[in-house]
């Protein structure tokens, strides 16, 4: 009986070794490494330097302009990603015809086969001097600066991002049971009131679990702003690998890494609060 | 002017398509005020499909369906003064027991007071007696209290007509037989019409004032239940409702509504017919069980071997193997049974009052196929 219980427990654990040996040398330790560089000291020629002081955390408000840019635009980009994707998903889910759905949300994903990078540079060319603005200029509309905008980079999030938006949400759209449209509507709703009191709390979880998703995915993002954004719209990620790569000051680029952390999980904590809350259901996927 | 009063529901000449396949056609039927009707039929009949039309789900192809004398064509599922109880119930899982109950009340225009729509809330949800489960999440209750939620939901709403689309095909069986009993006495206090889609025979007469018996996209049969049971219209409906024998046997001769008919054994009956037989047509003989009156060898009609016996204490039900005719359903009370029990091997006889045998025109295609979906029966 118990070396039968013993046996089933290691091989359990045999199962788990590889994903917790990736996940501890990957993630944990690195995380460790991070926390204790950011109550650390630059090293005068660079990278780090032992020491116990809150110095760097003091220091963050130094970077304030990208929390502040990341903090605006992050949700701003994810919202924008929401209200775009949630239509499509809504057409997908509940109108499209079934012979056309699964080509139809393969459109949607093809675009991820290709690199984020040759992509966002294609929006550099048709947002730059040589794109929209030339062919406006023809137009008699002239000086139009597109590129290197704020509105540049939330272009680039909504439009990189979108897929990631619409599956969740196609998914729980998907999963509703269309009987309960009926039962609105028999008991007198609207498709206006049955789509308020009952389509978009159910799809609540989906919404939650794309809002995080790009949220914290955003939270990181370098490549869009560096690209779309030029050195004016600086996030995070541009000032973590500035701080990281160029000016070497490993201390503070943990102190804010280790911020972001927080404010994610803070996000993620939130979301989850509230997806449970409205749409009443117990079980919440995220991610 | 008008005599006979506006009936709550009328078919006229429905029928619904969807591209090809038929799934009801040439439906007429008219629902008198206050009453229970049963839609009763095998899966597939188009029970559900008049069901939907009359709730506005589906759009008749041709037709009219009204419903207290209007014509509901365009008109949408929430502007018609019907309520349902869904399959399975339908209730909204991010609501709570009330505010499901409440939802059909906040759709109201012009709107209720906050404290009229607890008010009746809480009303319809003790009709149901599940007052004070208001709080309660819709997965916490059980089947039975989902469905009465169901119930509260659609009837909070004062319908014209509620439907219900086979309300109790989730509930185990003491749980069915105790709704039955509280469905009707709802029907009756509230005086509204009912009507219920099901493909139980036995729900559909215990529980109605009328019963459509419908096969394969139509009518076939409007009448009382014991109408229904004791006059069949056809031969699906008296093998459908009810438990019989179906014997095949040729008409001899016939005069007005009884048939002579030799019965494939070489047996000579008379048996009641609707009066469209003559000679020489093969046919088939409904007996119900509980008509065969067993005896001892050499007086009854047919005779058989007793091959199993289920005794059900104040009934006992026999298989008989009659040669040439198969075997035999019969149902004695032990009243009748003045003889005592018979045993299996014993051989017996079997007689039958005068007009209980029924004649109908031999239609396998209908009659034998829709066995397969009816209640499973207890053969040796």
């Amino acid at each position: 009986m118990l070396a039968s219980q013993f046996r089933s427990k290691l091989l359990t654990a045999l199962l788990l070794a590889p994903a917790g040996a990736w996940l501890f040398v990957f993630l944990v330790l690195p995380f460790i490494a991070i926390i204790v560089f950011s109550v650390g000291e630059r090293a005068p020629e660079g990278g780090y330097q032992a020491a116990l002081t809150m110095a760097q955390y003091a220091n963050l408000p130094a970077r304030a302009a990208a929390f502040w840019n990341t903090l605006i635009l992050a949700p701003i980009g994810a919202l924008a990603c929401l209200l775009v994707a949630y239509p499509v998903a809504y057409y997908l889910a509940l109108k499209a015809p079934e012979r056309w759905r699964l080509i139809l949300l393969a459109l949607i994903v093809i675009p991820f086969w290709t690199s984020l990078l040759m992509r966002t540079y294609a929006w550099m060319y048709i947002l730059g001097g040589r794109g929209i603005p030339a062919l406006l200029a023809y137009a008699g509309i002239e000086d139009l600066r597109l590129i290197n905008t704020p509105g540049a980079v939330l272009l680039g999030i909504v439009y990189g991002y979108l897929p990631l938006m619409i599956l969740p949400i196609y998914v729980s759209l998907e999963r509703l049971d269309r009987r309960l449209l009926e039962a609105s509507a028999d008991l007198g709703a609207t498709p206006i009131s049955t789509f308020f009191g009952v389509t978009f709390r159910l799809s609540l979880p989906g919404m939650t679990t794309g809002f995080s998703l790009v949220m914290i995915l955003l939270l990181g993002e370098y490549l869009i702003p560096t690209l779309l954004g030029g050195g004016k719209v600086f996030f995070i990620g541009n000032a973590l690998v500035d701080l990281f790569l160029q000016s070497r000051n490993w201390p503070f680029g943990s102190a804010i890494a280790v911020t972001l952390v927080l404010v994610s999980v803070v996000v993620l904590f939130i979301a989850n609060r509230v997806s449970a809350r409205f749409s009443g259901t117990r079980q919440v996927d995220l991610i | 002017m008008t005599t006979a009063p506006i009936p709550d529901i009328e078919f006229r000449g429905v029928a619904k398509r969807y591209g090809a396949v038929t799934a009801v056609s040439g439906i007429n039927l008219t629902v008198p005020p206050a009453a229970f009707v049963a839609l009763l039929g095998p899966s597939g009949c188009g029970k559900t499909t008049c069901l939907r039309m009359i709730g506005g789900f589906e759009q008749p192809s041709e037709g009219q369906v009204l419903i207290r004398g209007n014509d509901m064509a365009g008109t949408p599922p929430y502007r018609r003064p019907v309520n349902m109880v869904f399959q399975q119930y339908a209730l909204f899982p991010h609501l709570d027991v009330e505010n499901n109950v409440s939802y059909g009340l906040r759709q109201q225009r012009p709107r209720l007071s906050a404290r009229e729509i607890s008010l009746k809330a809480g009303e319809a949800l003790a009709m149901v007696q599940l007052a004070g489960y208001g709080r309660r999440k819709i997965h916490e209750l059980s089947g039975g209290q989902q469905q009465r939620v169901a119930l509260a939901r659609a009837l909070v709403n004062k319908p014209a007509v509620l439907l219900l689309d086979e309300p109790l095909a989730a509930l185990d069986k003491k749980l069915r037989t105790d709704m039955q009993i509280e469905l009707q006495n709802l029907q009756r206090e509230l005086g509204i019409t009912f009507v219920l889609v099901t493909h139980d025979q036995e729900e559909a007469l215990s529980m109605s004032d009328f019963v459509c018996v419908m096969n394969r996209g139509s009518i076939v049969q409007v009448g009382e239940p014991s109408e229904i049971y004791h006059e069949p219209a056809d031969l699906f409906v008296a093998d459908f409702v009810g438990k019989t024998n179906l014997l095949t046997g040729k008409v001899t001769g016939s005069s007005g509504a009884s048939v002579d008919v030799r019965l494939a054994d070489g047996s000579m009956i008379s048996a009641r017919s609707r009066g469209n037989l003559v000679a020489g047509q093969d046919i088939s003989v409904s007996l119900r069980p509980e008509a065969l009156r067993l005896e001892a060898p050499g007086d009854g009609a047919l005779k058989g071997i007793v091959r199993n016996r289920i005794f059900l204490g104040s009934t006992a039900e026999y298989a008989i193997e009659v040669p040439a005719l198969g075997t035999l359903m019969a149902t004695s009370s032990h009243q009748a049974a003045l003889g005592g029990l018979f045993e299996p091997g014993e051989p017996v006889a079997i007689g039958f009052a005068d007009g209980a045998p029924l004649a109908f025109p031999a239609d396998t295609k209908n009659g034998q196929k829709q066995r397969e979906t009816k209640d499973v029966e207890i053969v040796s």
